[in-house]
């Protein structure tokens, strides 16, 4: 993904909702978890994202890898204006850092099949 | 041609009847005198959408038969609508290329009775969504055109077919390139499958480029939208652009976010098909407006 529309995402976020401290979208080896973020790994399979509820807590710098088995899924968190690609075969990278409680619905936003509409999930954010 | 008291009267037998301001005008124009004093312009065209044909569950049982039962009851309106629009999901996806062409052209066989041979198609994303739109090419036609009826403008826009069931920026371009040609008050009618605009993200009840479409159409100022994809009614508006979503032929979804999950609403032996449809548009010379009536599957 361009930097320029990595850059974007971070600054629609913040413009917006004010919600996270910041956020990106990185391909494999472009920007690696820092050493204090927390990493949650997940993988992305027709139709599923496992996990499905992935809880966060405020504050806590966090890096989502992601890695896609079979397909070019999307990754997609309307309320945060967040969106990836998530080609098979790379680790794409999510960072951010949550600043608010609540729960925030994720999905799959590239059509991939017949159980495409069931391929979402939630991020869980608490103090 | 249908005049007001027959549209009415092909109203009260299939439900309420809605008005959307904001379409006819320059058709008078395009008319010419002697047409408009003798109402040349006024017809009404037919919506049918997301028949989703291949598609075997308890959301709808009689899913074998269900938009052949759809296909008589167009074919018995007293009023023959001048064609159809076919606003997508035709078909139910499939993962097989030798099986989604078999759908299509089974799909195809099905309204093949239907006594109005002009219908215009475009696809959904479980028709073209996996493969780019090739078996619909190859079977249906383009996935994206316009066209002129009687002084309206009509456009088939494809957000479908790309990548992440976006519109595209060659698509864009030619959107830009076909309104150019048009006045800024010339009627036009947008026909496409998701909605343009953000209704509900989190079902996926969007496009991603939709606001670039709609940025392109806002300087027009008769402009309205048909479109399926969500399985119900709907109606939306985008500053003066009026959406209308049409029902399904297959199952019903739920209100817009009205719940967590977006799943069908279950089938009830008691009233099959509650909640499907097909629906009549009346486009009138002279009242500047568009006027739908909603139709179940079968009248009775």
């Amino acid at each position: 993904m361009a930097r320029r529309k990595i850059i974007a995402v971070g600054a629609g976020i913040l413009a917006a909702l004010g919600l996270l401290l910041g956020a990106n979208v990185a391909a494999r080896n472009s920007t690696p978890a820092a050493s204090q973020e927390t990493v949650v790994k997940v993988v992305v399979q027709r139709f599923v994202f496992t996990p499905t509820e992935i809880v966060l807590r405020t504050g806590q710098p966090t890096v989502l890898e992601f890695q896609s088995l079979d397909f070019t899924h999307g990754f997609n968190i309307p309320d945060l204006k967040i969106r990836a690609d998530l080609p098979p075969g790379q680790i794409i990278r999510v960072h951010l850092t949550p600043l608010k409680p609540g729960v925030y619905d994720f999905l799959c936003d590239n059509f991939c099949g017949a159980g495409h509409e069931q391929m979402n999930g939630k991020i869980i954010v608490k103090n | 041609m249908i005049d007001r008291r027959s549209f009415m009267k092909l109203a009260a037998l299939g439900g309420g009847a809605v008005f959307a301001s904001g379409l006819i005008g320059r058709a008078q124009a395009a008319a010419g005198k002697a047409a408009r004093l003798s109402g040349y312009s006024d017809f009404y065209f037919v919506q049918m959408s997301d028949s989703h044909w291949g598609y075997t569950g308890p959301d709808n049982p009689n899913a074998e038969i269900t938009l052949k039962e759809a296909v008589a009851t167009v074919n018995n309106l007293e009023i023959q609508p001048d064609f159809i629009i076919y606003t997508g999901d035709l078909t139910h996806t499939t993962d097989d290329p030798v099986e989604r062409r078999q759908r299509l052209r089974e799909f195809q066989e099905i309204v093949r009775p239907l006594k109005v041979r002009d219908i215009h198609f475009i696809p959904g994303e479980h028709d073209a969504g996996l493969d780019g739109g090739a078996a619909f090419k190859e079977i249906i036609g383009p996935t994206h055109y316009s066209f002129d009826h009687k002084g309206v403008h009509f456009i088939a826009i494809d957000n479908v077919s790309q990548p992440g069931s976006t519109i595209g920026d060659p698509q864009l371009a030619w959107l830009k390139a076909d309104l150019s040609r048009q006045a800024k008050d010339q009627p036009i009618v947008v026909i496409t499958h998701r909605p343009l605009f953000d209704l509900v993200p989190k079902w996926d009840w969007a496009t991603r480029d939709g606001d670039k479409a709609i940025a392109l159409l806002m300087p027009y100022t008769n402009v309205t939208v048909f479109y399926g994809h969500i399985h119900q009614e709907n109606h939306h508006m985008t500053g003066h652009i009026a959406h209308h979503s049409a029902k399904s032929l297959i199952f019903p979804l739920p209100a817009p976010g009205s719940q967590d999950k977006r799943e069908a609403l279950p089938w009830d032996p008691t009233m099959p098909y509650k909640g499907l449809g097909f629906r009549e548009v009346e486009a009138e010379n002279k009242a500047s407006e568009y006027k739908i009536a909603e139709y179940p599957v079968v009248r009775r």
